[in-house]
């Protein structure tokens, strides 16, 4: 065989490698999908359904009345736009004034802030079940949307954005003119601000759709859940209505595919934005 | 455009201005990051009913680190992640470096929409993934032993319900969530490199392998330690897919229970808040070193 077509062959292995490999990582949300629409019965089928059926309606209702399942939605929704909305603002403002201003303390409230990305989320579990207890928190919303709402990561984020694409030159001409120190924020910065918030935006609202562990410590009732905590709740019931729960998954991954497929190149450097150098 | 003072406005001192547009920031940390911190540190030293009280804590000294020390469900917690994150964190990496190599190579610019479908687990909800494989494993019905039997006439496995299995299959979730993850830090740093460099090389007669070994090996190194320590710091704190994977409960023998799902156990199925600390605090210090020792791994060696 002649080189050529030696390297032809291996390279289609390799693509068709590649390829397969991509299959594989889809292949759970492909099933998801399918034992959504199916019957309960008919996943316990050997071997197991491979394409839709009609039986989506019939798990909604089956999910509907074992959960407070729209209200479950509803919750992770309201808490999620609420983050994203607190995030956007309170970051924002942050990253800018370390981006734009002078002032006394900033490289060591930089440092601060920075510092604050080395502490494990597990490390604040329990601490933050004790404050939330003693704020009489628990089981409130606010207590998942108010605690990371200025984090480090989207202060960190705007900062980068803000330091190269907003010019000083302007802020000073706005100065001149009189306009306030606020109204320079508001006005002229945010405005500038505006795609690498809309990348914040996008991760904010993903990490809280999807936020488990802050729930699970300070959720009670089933009627606050958000929908992760509403789903595990249906694990190892007496009966395991496996189409109920795929059809709930699948409820809560489908927004997450949209926002991924209009968005991603957007989201992937945003997620990745911390190995920048 | 003309900004006339057309009323008497009441400005702040243009000092205040930056650290009012950090308050949030500083206020949200101090009430709910730096308290809740010093608090945990404290309450590592306490005994404490939690039932009984405020009033009902009592300093013990090291107490609490000494059980924990002879605990043994502690060593076998931590045991269990050590062996988690490697065979999760591993492979992630051996997998995803080539793969990015390739992809690379064969598709260039166009190479970040063939990773999607490899990134898409990373943004999806763990809850709803472990679900999903819950039910993909099961023994009797799942998919993944209709396939095994389909494939190979293999006898039905199962996979989590016997500690030996366990392990496994919850590190292949984790390796299937954080994989493309990793190969989008490699496919980034690999499109930084000049191509200008592979050319040169090739002039002076340098094969793929030492392209590979001398160029493409020594760029990545950076990435290759933000991939790993982020892979090491995310390994040790696992919690969410063992956690739903065992139904809350740390699986068979115990087999899956990592040191995080431990201390939630710890606090608030059996209440012990301070020895939970203590643990919190001893795998931080440990996640301290690693990361300390991953970072001077990967140091040059000047000569």
């Amino acid at each position: 065989m002649s080189r050529l077509s030696t390297k032809t062959l291996s390279r289609g292995a390799a693509y068709l490698l590649v390829g397969g490999g991509a299959l594989l990582m889809l292949a759970p949300f492909y099933f998801m999908f399918v034992f959504a629409t199916q019957s309960n019965a008919a996943i316990f089928n050997v071997p197991p359904p491979l394409w839709f059926d009609g039986e989506l309606g019939r798990n909604l209702q089956t999910l509907t009345t074992r959960l407070p399942f729209w209200r479950n939605l509803g919750w992770s929704l309201y808490v999620a736009l609420m983050s994203t909305v607190l995030t956007l603002l309170f970051c924002s403002m942050a990253g800018y004034a370390f981006a734009m201003l002078e002032f006394r303390f900033k490289q060591p409230l930089f440092l601060l802030v920075m510092g604050t990305l080395l502490v494990p989320p597990f490390m604040t579990m329990i601490p933050n079940f004790m404050v939330m207890d003693a704020l009489g928190w628990l089981d409130t919303h606010r207590a998942l949307y108010i605690p990371g709402a200025a984090g480090a990561f989207g202060i960190y984020l705007v900062r980068q954005f803000a330091a190269a694409s907003v010019p000083m030159e302007l802020l000073k001409a706005a100065r001149m003119d009189g306009c306030s120190e606020f109204g320079i924020y508001w006005r002229i910065a945010l405005p500038l601000l505006r795609p690498a918030l809309g990348t914040l935006g996008l991760i904010t609202f993903i990490a809280s759709w999807n936020n488990f562990m802050a729930p699970l410590v300070v959720l009670r009732q089933a009627e606050s859940y958000t929908l992760p905590l509403a789903l595990r709740s249906l694990q190892a019931t007496v009966n395991t209505e496996w189409g109920a729960i795929m059809a709930g998954s699948a409820i809560a991954t489908l927004p997450l595919i949209v926002l991924f497929v209009i968005s991603s190149r957007q989201l992937i450097a945003g997620l990745t934005a911390g190995a920048v150098k | 455009m003309m900004m006339k003072k057309t009323r008497p406005s009441f400005r702040l001192p243009r000092a205040w201005v930056p650290y009012l547009l950090l308050s949030p920031f500083l206020a949200l940390f101090s009430i709910f990051g730096l308290f809740p911190l010093l608090f945990s540190l404290w309450m590592a030293f306490q005994s404490w009913e939690p039932t009984a009280g405020l009033e009902a804590m009592r300093f013990t000294g090291l107490e609490n680190f000494i059980f924990v020390l002879g605990d043994a469900w502690f060593w076998k917690a931590l045991g269990n992640t050590l062996w988690l994150a490697v065979f999760s964190g591993l492979p992630q990496h051996l997998v995803a470096l080539p793969l990015a190599v390739f992809i690379n190579r064969a598709f260039g610019r166009h190479g970040h929409s063939v990773a999607a479908a490899y990134f898409l687990p990373y943004i999806t909800s763990t809850v709803a993934i472990a679900m999903m494989f819950t039910s993909l494993l099961s023994t009797d019905y799942g998919l993944i032993n209709a396939l095994l039997k389909w494939a190979f006439g293999m006898e039905a496995i199962n996979w989590l319900w016997q500690p030996q299995t366990l392990k496994p299959a919850v590190a292949m979730v984790v390796f299937w969530r954080y994989v493309g993850f990793n190969l989008v830090l490699y496919l980034a740093a690999l499109q930084t490199i000049p191509r200008e460099l592979y050319q040169a090389a090739k002039l002076d007669g340098a094969g793929s392998w030492s392209c590979f070994r001398y160029i493409t090996l020594p760029a990545l190194k950076p990435m290759m330690l933000f991939g790993i320590t982020l892979s090491i710091i995310g390994g040790m704190q696992l919690f969410e897919e063992p956690f739903i994977l065992t139904n809350g409960r740390g699986g068979p023998d115990q087999a899956a229970m990592t040191v995080a799902i431990y201390v939630y156990r710890l606090a608030f199925d059996f209440s012990d808040f301070g020895a939970a600390n203590a643990i919190s605090w001893l795998l931080f210090a440990l996640l301290a070193t690693m990361t300390w020792l991953t970072n001077r791994a990967f140091k040059d060696r000047k000569p």
